[in-house]
């Protein structure tokens, strides 16, 4: 188990180093004129030249890496060239409310899918085709689209939830669930309807094992059998495909926090983008791989916990 | 023996083994038999043994470690790619599986001329080529636009010892080919088998776990336990009175259909299991 | 699968061969519809020129953001530009993006898939590294961080996506050609001496093929999709109509302009459905193609030879007129045609047939554990004198009936130990606690001749031999002192020298506990060492039923002569009969 996990942590770690750093790299070289898209068009020459150097634009590219590098791992990842924010400021007050999104989705995804998809596996018949067509719909709608429709349905024309804004736990558990409410809605149904298609796949296969009737005919209870037996096997194709939602859902999460004005991980992206303000898109990509390297590591964990063989051999 | 056309020599064959600093596997341990030309020699031996590593090896299908595989005077060890195709004329194979040693999604025409495709034959030659060869195993001539799945595991099995037959060879390597057929379609495809030797004069490297089947087949017999020949000689001796404790308890394993000669079997087995 | 003895050679048409995968997925009403859409998509980006009824970026700027009617069907936008067109120059763009990401996906990951599944070692680890990286971070975040340091370009944007989605073809094409690569016709091709490049093309391509048509469908919809959500989030090129721009701009004016969002929400929903849909019907289609054939209709059930009908009912099991059946309505087929079986306590039945006969049918109705889509049809199955209901004979799993299974390996839990496997059903038969459990399956796994029964508990199946796993089945069999124990060719799929030390196990322990054992096999030798009573089977009719030392001596009907003759246990050999022909 543990050459197992210290194989995936170093495989972690490289991702770490390697991401961000081609993302530096990329940006680096890639951006000429950001000092004059700081000033405008109206600055002058000199002016331009002055925020370059100020910025330590003009420096040979190894060393801009290498003192990046080194501020990074010290917690300091710079600040925006637009708001002079600190990066990793921005980075901690943006972080709460995109993982609220993604965990509270996931949570829910994992629930409902589970149950859903158990149910369609083991009772077949019309639940499994209801789940088939839902699960085509489900990916055939946009996210964003859903979203859309949903705000003006359900926050403009019928204003019960908020539309737009986000408030954070500490302003009131009824606060802030009224404020994700329709941002999950919007995420979870592509992400209830894909898991559930994957779980209950899973689960079918697992079902056709040949131990599952000799389990039977062991005369075992049929709840031991499916809660205890069968979902333990079908656990790490089920773990997977929520990782990989989670994953999904960080991305859906950018779409979702436009649509509804939350302040999250984001909007940053997508404003910073569009200003070309480099230190924070770079913040985001840092951060969001952190997130990805630690959720893969916490499904390499419950895979281990799944599947004896992972662990021991 | 008939002149030999196949001799192993002291072959080692070795597997590396997963995770590190282990040490390799070794599924043959220093292993030499002969086969004579027009002759059947039967390879016995429990799953592990490396009976079919044996045939891999032969057909290069396994890598050799040490020791040496000669074909007719010629040491084709560590051949290389293209020396082992010039040696699809004479060196051919049929797998036990009829399941998956057809490739499902061609017809059998296709998979019938992919050996004379190789060897330059092809067209209306091909074509008569391949009628013939299904007239040889007892399939119909239409069975060419068909595909693997319409046919049966016996089917199959000819359709599989048509294709080895296609470039004339001279050794087939058989591993296992009637272990996954029932009963009555195992005799009728090992009376091909023979037909066949006793037409064309091929020789047969038969692998086996079936004593019964080897014993059906096989002029001379090798036993093989734990990557190693523990015994080998005469059909007559060995699958009769064997000296090797292995071969004996192989022997007495089996059992006979008939209560009372059964009875006694078991009784000589349990007598030296206790001894 | 019938056996030789009654095989038929396959009549009518050939099978269709793969190629036809995509018309068979045409057939299926959803499929059609999905193609349908698709092509009409197509046929409106190429005609665009033709049918648009303004030019793309023609705007009127007195009328703005008017709702359908009077010259422009579905109204305008806020720089007056006709929605319509917009709509139909907006397929041009969305397809073209979408045709470049499917076009640089497939053009990545197909051969890296096949350079990794059919060299290995390096390539393969390093190209499978890379995967699981470009797949594990969200490809909007890369996009966005990719447009922000590098490129504004749309269609670089999706050059991208496409290399963020090759991971998918790539694991694809390289499962695909590692399972084809161990398959045993490659095995055949080489000895041949086929190239690797013609068994590449020839085998695994064939394979393959169909898997990357459906992917290829998939990641045209996700290119759809992220492409039309770069452009509402503002991405996209102002020069260019799409609808995710179009879709950007009615959420801006959301509360006067909601037809903005409506028609190319749909043009977008519709279209990534009918990509969807279209690769759900592939899929549908691939899997009906690789279904087994059904089975040639059984021959007419002759007249049934009295003798074979018992006289007498058996005291333990006694099964009267079984016929099971699978499938439904017209599909249905019978497989087992009527048949009568008596067990009596504390004796051995053997159940002899080939495959196809129906044997293992019969003993998993016995035990009610028929596979989906069977059932039991006709017939009674009689438990101690008392006619039987499925219901109740699967309470009487585990406690009064044991199974022991054939494969050993693939019937124990690979998640739990093997001593958890063991303790479960004592626990809940019993009622005792853990300890005394634990106990009980120790002294259980000692006499199944366990070597070392402690570690063996704390074991999981992956860790131990074929031999050991049998003997835990056996022991799982009987650890509720079943008075019925059902094996189904519990010895085929060991070595032989184990199956010997198997039979003995079984013979043992049914003498000490006089159990009832109804074995099935194929095995007559098997039937011989242990069995009291034989009925033969051969395709779903009982054939045969006699004493076993009377079978053998005198078998009665012809296919249990041709099973008999057909061993060749004891029988000549070779040379033997080489020197009989001599003669």
């Amino acid at each position: 188990m543990l050459t197992f996990l210290a194989k995936r942590i170093l495989s972690g770690l490289v991702l770490i180093a390697l991401i961000p750093s081609l993302a530096f790299v990329l940006m680096r070289a890639g951006s000429s004129d950001v000092a004059r898209q700081i000033l405008g068009q109206t600055a002058s020459e000199e002016q331009v030249a002055a925020r370059a150097a100020a910025l330590g634009l003009d420096r040979p590219l190894v060393s801009q890496y290498l003192d990046w590098a080194g501020r990074a791992l010290r917690g300091d990842l710079g600040v925006s060239w637009f708001t002079n924010e600190p990066v990793a400021q921005a980075m901690a007050t943006r972080v709460p409310a995109t993982l609220s999104l993604v965990i509270v989705t996931t949570i829910i995804a994992a629930v409902i899918a589970v149950a859903l998809g158990l149910a369609a596996a083991y009772y077949k018949g019309w639940l499994d085709r209801v789940l088939q067509v839902l699960s085509i719909a489900g990916f055939a709608l946009p996210g964003f689209w859903l979203a859309l429709m949903l705000v003006v349905w359900l926050a403009i024309d019928n204003p019960i939830f908020p539309a737009t804004g986000y408030a954070s736990i500490s302003d009131g558990i009824g606060a802030w669930a009224r404020s994700i409410t329709l941002p999950v809605t919007a995420l979870a149904v592509g992400a209830v309807t894909a898991t559930a298609q994957q779980v209950r796949g899973a689960v079918r296969d697992v079902l056709q094992q040949d131990w599952v009737r000799t389990l039977r005919a062991r005369g075992i209870s049929r709840g031991s059998l499916i809660f205890k037996h069968v979902l333990r096997s079908a656990g790490v194709a089920g773990l997977t495909v929520l990782g990989l939602q989670f994953i999904g859902l960080l991305g859906g999460a950018v779409f979702v926090e436009r649509l509804f004005a939350i302040p999250g991980m984001g909007q940053v992206l997508v404003t910073s983008t569009a200003q070309g303000d480099l230190p924070l898109v770079l913040g985001v990509v840092l951060v969001t791989t952190l997130i990805v390297v630690i959720v893969n590591l916490v499904i390499d964990l419950g895979v281990g916990f799944f599947n004896p063989k992972a662990r021991l051999s | 023996m008939t002149d030999e056309i196949l001799r192993v020599d002291d072959l080692v064959v070795e597997f590396p083994q997963s995770g590190w600093r282990k040490p390799p596997f070794r599924a043959l341990k220093g292993v030499s038999v002969a086969v004579g030309a027009g002759e059947t020699l039967g390879i016995v031996g429990e799953s592990g043994s490396g009976k079919s590593t044996l045939g891999r090896a032969v057909l290069g299908l396994a890598p050799v470690t040490s020791g040496t595989v000669t074909y007719e005077g010629r040491d084709i060890s560590h051949l290389s790619r293209r020396r082992r195709r010039e040696l699809g004329n004479d060196i051919q194979v049929v797998f036990q599986d009829p399941y998956t040693s057809l490739n499902p999604s061609l017809t059998i025409g296709d998979t019938l001329s992919e050996p004379l495709t190789q060897a330059g034959i092809s067209g209306a030659e091909a074509r008569r080529r391949v009628k013939d060869l299904l007239d040889r195993v007892g399939m119909p001539a239409d069975s060419v636009q068909r595909l693997p799945k319409e046919f049966s595991g016996g089917q199959r099995q000819r359709i599989a010892i048509a294709r080895a037959l296609a470039l004339e060879p001279k050794l087939i390597v058989c591993d296992e080919p009637v272990s996954a057929l029932d009963l009555t379609t195992q005799q009728r495809v090992l009376d091909l088998f023979i037909e066949i030797q006793e037409r064309t004069g091929v020789a047969y490297l038969f692998i086996s776990h079936d004593l019964s089947v080897i014993r059906h087949i096989s002029h001379r017999v090798a036993v093989v336990y734990h990557g190693e020949v523990v015994e080998q000689g005469d059909v007559d001796k060995v699958t009769t009175a064997p000296d090797h404790p292995y071969t004996q308890r192989l022997l007495l394993a089996s059992p006979v259909p008939d209560p009372i000669a059964q009875a006694r079997r078991r009784a000589e087995r349990q007598a030296v299991i206790r001894s | 699968m019938s056996s030789e003895f009654t095989a038929v050679l396959p009549i009518g048409k050939p099978a269709r061969k793969r190629g036809s995968v995509v018309v068979r997925a045409l057939r299926n009403p959803s499929g059609l519809v999905a193609g349908v859409v698709i092509a009409i998509v197509f046929a409106v980006a190429v005609l665009a020129d033709v049918i648009a009824p303004y030019g793309a970026q023609e705007s009127d700027l007195s009328r703005l953001f008017e709702h359908g009617g009077d010259g422009h069907l579905l109204g305008t936008d806020g720089a007056g530009r006709d929605v319509l067109s917009l709509l139909i120059y907006g397929a041009r763009s969305s397809l073209i993006g979408a045709a470049i990401a499917v076009g640089v996906s497939m053009l990545v990951g197909i051969p890296t898939g096949l350079i990794a599944g059919f060299y290995g070692r390096w390539f393969d680890q390093i190209g499978t590294w890379i995967s699981s990286a470009i797949l594990a971070l969200p490809g909007i975040v890369v996009l966005l961080a990719f447009r922000a340091s590098v490129s504004t370009s749309m269609w670089a944007a999706m050059l991208v996506f496409g290399v963020l989605l090759a991971p998918s073809f790539f694991t694809l094409v390289r499962a695909a050609v590692r399972s084809v690569r161990n398959e045993l016709y490659v095995d055949a091709a080489r000895v041949t001496g086929v190239s690797d490049a013609r068994i590449i093309s020839r085998h695994v391509l064939t394979i393959v093929r169909a898997p990357i048509v459906i992917q290829a469908a998939m990641v045209a919809a996700l290119g759809l999709m992220i492409q039309a959500g770069l452009e509402f989030l503002g991405m996209g090129d102002r020069e260019t109509a799409s609808w995710g721009q179009s879709l950007n701009e009615g959420f801006q004016n959301i509360y006067r302009a909601d037809h903005l969002i409506l028609w190319p929400g749909l043009a977008l929903g519709i279209t990534i459905a009918a990509f969807a849909l279209f690769a759900n019907a592939l899929r549908d289609a691939l899997d009906a193609a690789d279904a087994p054939r059904t089975p040639p209709a059984p021959p007419e059930a002759s007249s049934v030879d009295p003798s074979v009908v018992p006289a007498t009912t058996g005291d333990l099991v006694s099964i009267r007129g079984l016929r099971i059946a699978y499938g439904s309505g017209d599909d249905a087929s019978e497989v087992v045609h009527g048949i009568d079986l008596d067990l009596d306590a504390g004796k051995v039945v053997g159940l002899v047939g080939e495959s196809g006969s129906g044997k293992t049918q019969t003993a998993l109705a016995v035990l009610g554990l028929l596979p989906d889509g069977g059932r039991i049809t006709a017939g009674t199955i009689s438990i101690d004198g008392r006619t039987t209901t499925l219901t109740q004979r699967i309470s009487m799993l585990g406690r009064d009936i044991g199974y022991i299974p054939q494969e050993p390996m693939s019937n124990l839990d690979p998640a739990f130990t093997i001593g958890n496997q063991l303790v479960e059903p004592l626990r809940r038969h019993l009622g005792i606690g853990r300890r005394e459990a634990e106990a009980r399956a120790l002294a259980l796994l000692e006499r199944v001749g366990i070597p070392e029964p402690e570690r063996l508990m704390r074991s999981y199946p992956h860790q131990i031999s074929g031999g050991m796993a049998q003997r835990v089945l056996i022991a799982g069999a009987v650890a509720c002192e079943p008075r019925l124990l059902i094996a189904d060719e519990p010895t085929t799929a060991l070595d032989v020298t184990i199956q010997a030390e198997i039979l003995d196990l079984l013979r043992d322990l049914q003498q000490e506990r006089g159990m009832g054992l109804l074995i099935v096999t194929h095995n007559f030798g098997v039937v011989a060492d242990i069995c009291d009573e034989v009925y033969v089977m051969q395709m779903g009719v009982l054939v045969e039923h006699q004493a076993a030392g009377d079978l053998f001596a005198e078998p009665r009907h012809e296919y249990t002569r041709a099973l008999l003759g057909a061993s060749l246990e004891g029988g000549p050999s070779r040379r033997q009969r080489e020197k009989e022909q001599l003669r």
